[in-house]
């Protein structure tokens, strides 16, 4: 009687864990012959309007779980370096729908919907949309101005409208003091990588998180590169005004125009300068953010982070 | 409170604590507010948020599942056990049995709330390292929560009072999904025209409004109270109570129990 129990337990146990492993295996197959798009692109409800009556009322958990869905959204999209993400901006507006005070889905929502593609969703408009209706929902949010005229300056190149939206910001109360000095920087140099600088650095110091910190730290990095490049590329064009060819060298270049040493990029790693005269990055994958120095058709990969203390 | 409800509602609070679904609910709704740390570890700058909306919605919800599935077997079980002839043979009025159950039923739910409570608490302090003074808003949400079970469990014991146990679970359900739509209801008849506004409107003043009841998205972000909301959802809440009870009390006055 003993026994036949005993081999019971023993078949069913075996049983029970050859099942278990069997259909996580079928399940890894079936999740590799599933087209992705039924997967990823899949919002089975986009009317924010439904989806806040379908919460019975819990409108605040339901919004945390689309804040979370729209994260891990666009992370999975970020981390396959692809270049559309249809769903990011339904989602963020369903997000915003269920709870209009969700200050990071606006904050963070912005930096994932302007920037152009593979960084971002490349929708700076929709990206303007959502911050105005964060703005109008929270008014006494100087944070959410600051990212919105960040929106214009980074990625609309509109430095009058950005100028605007920091006066706008700069008359909240409590708004911190660099909005002052933001839209009068815009009036007057708002190209300038100073401007830039100030921007990227004021981001890096009122982040409270990490990723975000570490973004502004790589445009820091990469504001340098471009300037540094700007600034050689010019040394680059004198040099050729003068003696009516192109410096042979870095080195006779650095001689030339009386530097201290061969520059050296934020890692220091040397600059090159190519026999057309054009002055190059050493390694551009590690300034994912750079504009200027890059060779001819190079094509970026996925931003690839350092660590700053 | 006299001496026979009281011992009703004392009994009816010892049964309720002896079942054991009541532990696993309970268990569950802690085992959420767990979740919500490693939810919000998953999300962006949302960890306070998620586990205080995810806390609170499983206090609310499990809560809601007690108070129906207790509160619709109050009087038929007891009624297909025949102990309900045995207590009446005493000098015990219906009216008393009706509120000594109501009572019972309450008071397992404050002690199961207060436990539930801990549980989100505990994964607040997880999450915060510190309670700052705005947390304390969370004990107004918890409290109108509790109003809000109040008036499941008179509607549970009303429906329980004269229909069948799997009936009472399902208009218990219903009144409480409705009553979660009630400002849309509002909302509707304003639209509506003729007797459809009438009707509608009837309809939305009828229906519990738990809309009003909820304020954990407000308490989540630290939006501070009404003094006066909270004494009127208090007072609503306390009327709607008495009122379904009194339908209760109404219905098992008439009813045949032979």
């Amino acid at each position: 009687m003993r026994t036949a129990r005993q081999r019971t337990t023993v078949i069913a146990a075996v049983s029970l864990a050859v099942s278990m492993a069997a259909s996580v295996l079928l399940l890894r197959h079936i999740d590799q012959i599933r087209p992705q798009a039924s997967i990823e692109d899949a919002l089975y409800i986009n009317s924010p309007k439904m989806v806040k009556r379908a919460s019975l009322g819990f409108d605040g958990l339901m919004a945390c779980i689309y804040w979370t869905r729209t994260v891990q959204y666009f992370g999975h999209r970020h981390f396959e370096y692809a270049h559309t993400y249809n769903e990011l901006a339904p989602l963020l507006e369903i997000t915003t729908a269920l709870d209009p005070h969700l200050l990071p889905a606006y904050q963070f929502g912005a930096s994932f919907l302007a920037p152009k593609p593979p960084g971002g969703a490349g929708q700076p408009e929709r990206a303007i949309h959502l911050m105005e209706y964060g703005i109008q929902n929270n008014p006494d949010d100087w944070q959410l101005y600051y990212n919105l005229g960040f929106v214009y300056y980074t990625e609309l190149k509109d430095y009058r409208k950005a100028g605007e939206v920091f006066e706008r910001g700069s008359r909240v109360p409590n708004a911190h003091p660099f909005m002052k000095i933001l839209a009068a920087q815009m009036a007057l140099h708002a190209g300038d990588f100073a401007t830039a600088r100030m921007l990227w650095s004021a981001t890096y110091e009122t982040a409270r998180e990490s990723n975000i910190r570490q973004n502004a730290a790589e445009h820091l990095r990469a504001i340098r590169v471009d300037e540094d490049i700007t600034n050689l590329q010019a040394l680059v064009t004198q040099f050729g005004e003068r003696t009516g060819r192109l410096p042979a060298s870095m080195a006779e270049l650095v001689a030339a125009a009386h530097l201290r040493g061969i520059p050296v990029d934020p890692d220091g790693d040397a600059y090159k300068l190519t026999p057309e005269g054009r002055v190059l990055v050493e390694t551009p994958d590690d300034f994912p953010f750079i504009t200027k120095g890059l060779p001819p058709g190079y094509m970026p990969g996925p931003p690839k982070f350092h660590n700053h203390s | 409170m006299n001496a026979r409800i009281f011992h009703i509602a004392a009994n009816t609070f010892r049964e309720a604590v002896r079942d054991r679904v009541l532990y696993n609910l309970i268990g569950f709704a802690l085992l959420l507010s767990g979740a919500a740390v490693l939810v919000g570890q998953i999300s962006i700058d949302i960890e306070r948020l998620v586990v205080i909306n995810l806390g609170l919605t499983a206090v609310s919800l499990f809560g809601v599942v007690i108070a129906i599935f207790i509160g619709i077997g109050l009087v038929s079980k007891e009624i297909e056990k025949r102990t309900l002839y045995t207590v009446l043979s005493r000098p015990v009025r219906r009216w008393e049995f009706i509120v000594g159950k109501f009572f019972g039923l309450a008071g397992t739910l404050v002690v199961n709330t207060f436990f539930m409570a801990i549980g989100v608490f505990g994964a607040l302090l997880y999450v915060v390292h510190k309670f700052s003074k705005p947390d304390a808003l969370i004990l107004v949400a918890l409290y109108f929560i509790i109003l809000e079970f109040l008036v499941i469990c008179s509607l549970a014991l009303l429906f329980s009072s004269f229909s069948s146990p799997l009936l009472s679970a399902v208009f218990a359900f219903s009144l409480f999904v409705i009553g979660s739509f009630a400002d849309d209801l509002r909302g509707f008849a304003g639209m509506a025209h003729g007797v459809t506004r009438w009707v509608a409107t009837g309809a939305a003043y009828l229906v519990p409004n738990f809309s009003a009841l909820n304020v954990i998205s407000a308490v989540a972000h630290q939006q501070p109270m009404n003094s006066q909301l909270i004494l009127q959802n208090t007072l609503y809440a306390l009327f709607y109570t008495t009122m379904a009870l009194s339908g209760a009390v109404l219905i098992f006055e008439r009813r045949n129990l032979k």
